[in-house]
């Protein structure tokens, strides 16, 4: 009969994907998912990650990156690799989000993540995308362990630290970045003025609010007139009577397992500070 | 008869001017108080706000007041020397030309290398297309020549400036077109302010011996010249004077347009139209323009780094406009 071979059909067509554990080929279109990817992949699975996972001055994984073919995240080039699933970030365009969606293209959007909830969320998102779960389990498990370990920090009393890049950003409590400040150990001078998730902080308000410790922007290759106010003479004046540190912001700007490394140079900070007292 | 009128004149300015220094001092982000932060700025009193004061402010209030200055006497040498009221650098290019020799020497890292090139690049790019200007618009300068050959040298200066830009390696560098056509003094310090005074100076002392020349000029070319006015010695002196005093400004603070236009156009009738009273008389108008623009922009939008050449073109355009119709009715 038709209607029951029309149900062994749909049957075998509905459990044939389930069998195969996962998608086979998976692109990646965003700088945090292509490290959450490669993080949680099986191997041969990951088939392209976006170019800028391979530059080494925002990537933090551009080592493992390099061994993958890369792409510039046009709807034509994606198309073009056959995946069967496709990884993309809340910030990616939406034009070209849509021509995916039109050439039948299943995606898979990964909100930007500011706390460490989100980072887990993320971790099991992924996990459950590429058909991971027991991997993305064990990675959550080693990063709530090595969390454990370097939450040691006092409730009161913290040393304070101000946070300032180029353009004078500063990254407030409601950040990825505040986040991490605040888990080595330091209340961020900024909430004070009510930032949120941060803003431009003006030199004279940094040099007034007395921080104990100054967390510097990394530097961008070639001269921008952003950063010239890293270099000011007050700003110098200011690292001169307190400690900074600079840091490398390819491992906080995606909220990954990574931004532990952040945590702890900034503790390291902190420990130097408060043992020196 | 106008003689004490005029002195009159430039005291009422230079004390506006001095008002305004003092109240670009007095505005910040961090709004300190009048007493300490006066006794702050002469080494007293606490070691930050000292640091706020003499590193943050007052290298911001000094360029404000040199930049205008500058701005303000290039405008009134370009119109005495062109005898056309729609001369001014914002407009006929050497703005943007000189922010292209900047944009060039701090990309190619020669201003890392040797601070001073970064005011000389600037120069340089002004000196062309000060000279490119009086080339196309001929000795008459014409007001339809002079505005298209301007528009033609910004538009081609802003183009280059933007190449450039766009081909840094570092990130922040596109976002900062921006700066070179609209200009900003947030963040300046000390050292830019030693960069760019020599070569403001140096432009100065070029064309204050141009006014006596200018004066002459009023009355038309042959006349001038039968007065003695030695008309290829007065060109050198206004091409390099004007360039060196915008390159200087506009290395350090990007270009800032409309205060060449402003300043001498809203003093020209108080000092009787003489070129030689209407130099200084701009100089001083120009830099109360830019201190009160800079004052404005932190009064405005204290947070943000609004530009200072959004205030003045929102204040020169429509004067500008004004001439435009004035001059067409004069001219057949």
């Amino acid at each position: 009969m038709v209607g029951r071979w029309l149900a062994v059909l749909a049957t075998i067509g509905i459990t044939l994907p389930a069998l195969a554990e996962g998608p086979q080929r998976v692109v990646s279109m965003n700088l945090c998912t292509d490290q959450l990817a490669m993080m949680l992949a099986a191997p041969g699975q990951l088939v392209s990650v976006s170019r800028h996972a391979l530059d080494p001055s925002m990537s933090a994984m551009a080592d493992e990156a390099r061994a993958l073919p890369a792409n510039s995240g046009s709807a034509e080039e994606i198309f073009l690799l056959r995946p069967d699933l496709v990884l993309v970030g809340s910030f990616t365009d939406p034009v070209t989000l849509a021509m995916l969606a039109r050439l039948g293209v299943p995606v898979e959007v990964f909100p930007a993540e500011e706390t460490i909830e989100g980072i887990r969320a993320n971790m099991r998102r992924m996990g459950k995308a590429l058909g991971r779960e027991a991997e993305a389990g064990t990675a959550i498990a080693a990063f709530d362990a090595e969390l454990a370990r370097l939450d040691d920090a006092p409730a009161t009393a913290r040393p304070r630290a101000a946070l300032y890049a180029a353009n004078g950003y500063s990254s407030g409590s409601q950040s990825l970045a505040g986040q991490v400040v605040a888990l080595a150990g330091f209340d961020n001078i900024v909430d004070e003025m009510g930032f949120g998730a941060g803003g431009q902080l003006a030199l004279e308000n940094l040099l007034l609010s007395r921080p104990d410790l100054l967390v510097e922007g990394r530097r961008y290759p070639g001269h921008s007139r952003a950063e010239e106010p890293l270099d000011h003479p007050a700003l110098r004046a200011l690292t001169r009577s307190v400690p900074s540190v600079r840091m490398n912001d390819t491992d906080w700007v995606c909220g990954t397992p990574r931004i532990l490394r952040a945590v702890s140079q900034l503790r390291d900070a902190r420990l130097a500070l408060t043992g020196s007292q | 008869m106008t003689r004490p009128r005029y002195s009159v004149l430039l005291a009422g300015l230079g004390l506006l001017v001095g008002l305004l220094f003092v109240a670009s001092l007095l505005t910040g982000p961090a709004g300190l108080r009048l007493g300490p932060s006066i006794a702050a700025l002469f080494g007293g009193g606490d070691e930050m706000m000292g640091l706020v004061m003499r590193e943050i402010r007052l290298p911001r209030a000094i360029l404000g007041l040199a930049v205008g200055a500058a701005l303000g006497v290039s405008g009134a040498a370009l119109q005495g020397f062109l005898r056309n009221p729609l001369a001014e650098p914002g407009l006929i290019g050497t703005s943007a030309s000189a922010a292209l020799g900047a944009v060039v020497a701090i990309h190619t890292g020669l201003a890392a290398a040797f601070p001073p090139a970064l005011p000389l690049a600037a120069l340089t790019g002004a000196l062309v297309s000060v000279a490119l200007v009086l080339v196309l618009a001929g000795p008459r300068a014409a007001t339809l020549s002079l505005i298209l050959s301007g528009i033609a040298i910004s538009a081609l200066a802003g183009a280059a400036t933007s190449l450039a830009l766009n081909l840094s390696p570092n990130p922040f560098a596109a976002n900062e077109i921006v700066f070179w056509m609209m200009g900003s003094l947030a963040d300046r310090s000390m050292l830019h302010v030693w960069i760019a005074l020599p070569v403001m100076a140096l432009g100065l002392a070029l064309l204050l011996p141009t006014a006596g020349a200018l004066d002459a000029l009023t009355l038309g070319e042959d006349a001038g010249a039968s007065m003695g006015v030695d008309l290829g010695r007065l060109r050198l002196l206004l091409v390099g004077g004007t360039a060196a005093l915008v390159g200087g400004a506009t290395a350090v603070a990007g270009s800032i347009g409309f205060v060449g236009l402003v300043a001498p156009h809203v003093l020209r009738r108080a000092v009787g139209s003489r070129p030689s009273r209407l130099l200084p008389a701009s100089a001083l108008g120009g830099a109360a323009m830019v201190l009160g623009a800079d004052i404005a922009v932190r009064l405005i939008m204290p947070d943000r780094d609004l530009k200072l050449g959004v205030l003045t073109a929102l204040v020169g355009a429509p004067f500008f406009l004004h001439l435009i119709v004035k001059t067409r009715g004069d001219t057949p």
